[in-house]
């Protein structure tokens, strides 16, 4: 993974100087609330319910040990004894106390985290494949361009007041794990017809209250062009981006505006004086990118050798060959298995973690994959690279502290924000139906014949529950002060992607475990042959789903 | 007479604040983009942008310009960042300075972006604002204060 020099360094730690003294003018009263809330959010601080929050950046989903070791201490030491894994792959901590955070802040700085850019009007965390480098389907590794993209955007002086907040996704495989049509801008890394690496560029996906898919506004661009090219869409979004109204400033609602055409033409236009300056990417550049994400030291495995003991140690311990066929995944070298750590057991909130659960993945990882550990947007923790013949021991250690539920992608492997529990934006709680459903839904054998199912949940309509783009998606809504929730039916978050149709009218929480019950059996009732969810729901509408659910509540 | 950060020291004005009522705002004096694209004769005059008004139009007069004013009525409004690097990068030379009500944790941001003078509506500060404009001596980005990104000068052979 990537490591430090002394040039990042010293503007991590000049960073957290400056935090540190903006943090005494503020409680001196030299700062006021308004002119600290953009300071404090750029470096990840938010006031909340109950207290501030925390959200510490994770550049592109990678940690070390070290970092995982650091984190639990701080969590220990300035927090409550657990962090949360947040949609963006972050981390974040609910109840620091504002005085201490450049403390924290430093803390981080001495293994090479930050918070910086995780809130705020400009460019945030860029996000990735939680699978990169490690899955069979990929093309090009999309870390070294992530990385790229966290140095260009880190402190830019030019994109720091934009008119609202800025996500950006790479993607180098077949499948799109990064939901790079649901970003202010997609990066799809492809080959041309000479086979070079280029990058398709989408703008103005997002989700929010206004969800849509981004546009493609070029085919393929040379990725030597990818900073000057991602610097001119930038600017003509910062230039006309709206800026009167919050719920209409993301840069989606600009490219709809102008049209993509007319985007198009403004962001060439302004990239006309850009193109070939002097940060257009050189070779040595790309080639420093990538040389931090090299291959590990992977020993050499009998492949069917491995898979056929793993094979027999599945079929000795069942519960232990579920958990093989649910939670891990092929590996492209021949012997391994790229396992994800779930942190979505029933009762504990999914994302959550705590300190002793991020030592026990730093130990694990250390003994078993490198020693590297990449958080996902679906608020799972994952270790890329564990020989076969590892996973029994490394099955137990998770089994006994609560981490190997079995069911990765299944309906239980909710992603949800924090919601009204913590989250002061929240229009109603998120936590309490997501247990719900997990609790309702306890029959394993049941969850499995549902097959792939992914189910989202947020508690207001900023969407940080990807609510949109769940094949069942959730949200919480205030009606004259009360909690209800509305379901919508249909998103997507693939390359064939697609934004939830919300059902009808909205459900009281404890109503939800029904209503959710009564979707999946019309489901079941209505599908064909291995037919997923999502595909019976292409084919047969979101009518079938809405008479059964509204027929049984008159 | 009106203080401001210039070249990294407090100093005083010499220009002539705008006035909207003025028909023909004389030398040394800012105008209005308005007021300035309607003056026969230019010289010696300033001009002040507001966040709606793009840069563009001054181009073809950048070489005899001797100040741009651009207006920041909310600190949050980050339009001109953008504008001001358009002029340096259209070869703007004169001095560029933020006016309004930006505050002294931009400063940084400012200079990089092209900004050499800095008026804050409340001046009691600006002694003190001064630290703020080295918050940062390494850089990631190219940008008007250093040429080359970091990736190029990492490249360089260490001497």
């Amino acid at each position: 993974m990537y490591i430090y020099d002394q040039y990042d360094q010293k503007i991590i730690d000049q960073r957290v100087a400056q935090f540190r003294d903006q943090t005494v003018r503020f409680l001196a009263g030299q700062i006021s609330e308004t002119e600290f809330l953009p300071l404090r959010l750029q470096n990840g601080l938010y006031l909340q319910r109950q207290a501030p929050m925390l959200r510490i950046a994770v550049p592109y989903g990678l940690m070390n040990s070290t970092q995982l070791r650091k984190l639990a201490e701080i969590t220990r030491v300035y927090d409550k004894g657990y962090a949360h894994i947040s949609t963006r792959q972050n981390v974040q901590l609910n109840w620091p106390a504002l005085e201490e955070v450049p403390d924290i802040l430093a803390e981080l700085a001495t293994v090479q985290m930050h918070a910086i850019q995780t809130s705020g009007n400009c460019v945030r965390n860029t996000t990735t494949d939680q699978f990169a480098g490690v899955a069979c389907d990929e093309l090009e590794d999309p870390r070294p361009y992530c990385e790229i993209i966290r140095q260009w955007s880190t402190l830019h002086p030019e994109f720091a007041f934009l008119p609202r907040k800025f996500k950006i996704a790479v993607c180098g495989s077949t499948e799109d794990r990064a939901a790079i049509h649901h970003h202010d801008i997609g990066l799809e890394l492809l080959a041309n017809a000479q086979g070079e690496i280029g990058l398709k560029v989408l703008v103005g996906g997002g989700l929010g209250r206004t969800p849509a898919i981004g546009s493609v506004i070029c085919d393929w661009l040379d990725k030597r062009h990818m900073l000057t090219y991602l610097e001119a869409i930038l600017r003509v979004y910062n230039k006309h981006g709206r800026r009167d109204n919050k719920f209409k400033a993301r840069i989606k609602i600009l490219v709809r505006a102008m049209g993509v055409d007319a985007f198009r033409e403004a962001v060439e236009q302004e990239w006309s004086t850009l193109k070939d300056g002097p940060t257009t990417l050189t070779d040595e550049a790309l080639e420093r990118a990538r040389s931090f994400f090299d291959a590990p030291d992977y020993a050499v495995i009998d492949g069917p050798a491995a898979t056929a003991e793993l094979d027999a140690a599945c079929e000795r311990d069942p519960i232990f060959g579920n958990w093989v066929k649910r939670n891990t995944l092929s590996h492209r070298m021949a012997g391994y298995r790229i396992v994800t750590v779930s942190l979505k057991s029933t009762g504990y909130a999914p994302g959550d973690i705590t300190a002793e659960q991020l030592e026990l993945v730093a130990e694990l990882a250390d003994l078993y994959s490198f020693g590297e550990i990449r958080s996902t947007h679906e608020q799972n923790l994952v270790l890329g690279d564990v020989p076969m013949a590892q996973l029994y021991p490394l099955w137990q250690r998770l089994q006994a502290a609560g981490l190997a539920t079995p069911n990765i992608g299944y309906l239980t492997d909710i992603i949800c924000c924090p919601g009204g529990d913590y989250c002061s934006l929240a229009n109603a709680k998120s936590l309490p139906v997501a247990e719900a459903i997990q609790a309702r839904f306890d029959d394993l054998d049941y969850v499995y014949d549902l097959g792939p199912l992914e189910l989202n949940i947020s508690g207001c309509m900023n969407a940080c529950g990807h609510h949109h783009i769940g094949h069942i998606g959730i949200l919480g809504v205030d009606k004259k002060g009360e909690e209800y929730y509305q379901v919508c039916l249909g998103g997507s978050q693939s390359k064939e992607a697609s934004i939830g149709k919300i059902l009808g009218p909205s459900f009281k929480q404890e109503a939800m475990p029904d209503v959710i019950d009564t979707i999946l059996s019309t489901y079941v009732t209505l599908r064909q042959e291995e037919e997923s969810f999502l595909d019976t729901y292409r084919r047969v509408g979101i009518d079938p789903f809405k008479e059964r659910v509204y027929a049984q509540a008159h | 007479m009106p203080r401001l950060i210039k070249d990294g020291a407090v100093i005083d004005d010499r220009w002539q604040p705008i006035d909207l009522d003025s028909d023909a705002p004389r030398a040394g004096q800012i105008a209005s983009l308005e007021q300035w694209l309607n003056l026969a004769d230019k010289a010696g005059t300033g001009v002040q942008l507001e966040p709606a008004e793009e840069p563009d139009t001054l181009f073809p007069h950048l070489h005899e310009i001797a100040l741009i004013v651009i207006n920041f009525p909310v600190f949050t409004d980050g339009r001109g960042f953008s504008y001001a690097r358009r002029l340096r990068e259209h070869g703007y030379r004169g001095e560029l300075r933020a006016g309004g009500h930006f505050i002294r944790d931009q400063l940084t941001y400012l200079r990089r972006c092209g900004f050499d003078a800095f008026q804050m509506a409340d001046e009691s500060g600006l002694e003190a604002a001064l630290a703020s404009l080295s918050d940062f001596t390494e850089f990631y980005q190219a940008a008007e204060d250093q040429p080359l990104p970091l990736f190029r000068r990492r490249a360089e052979p260490t001497s």
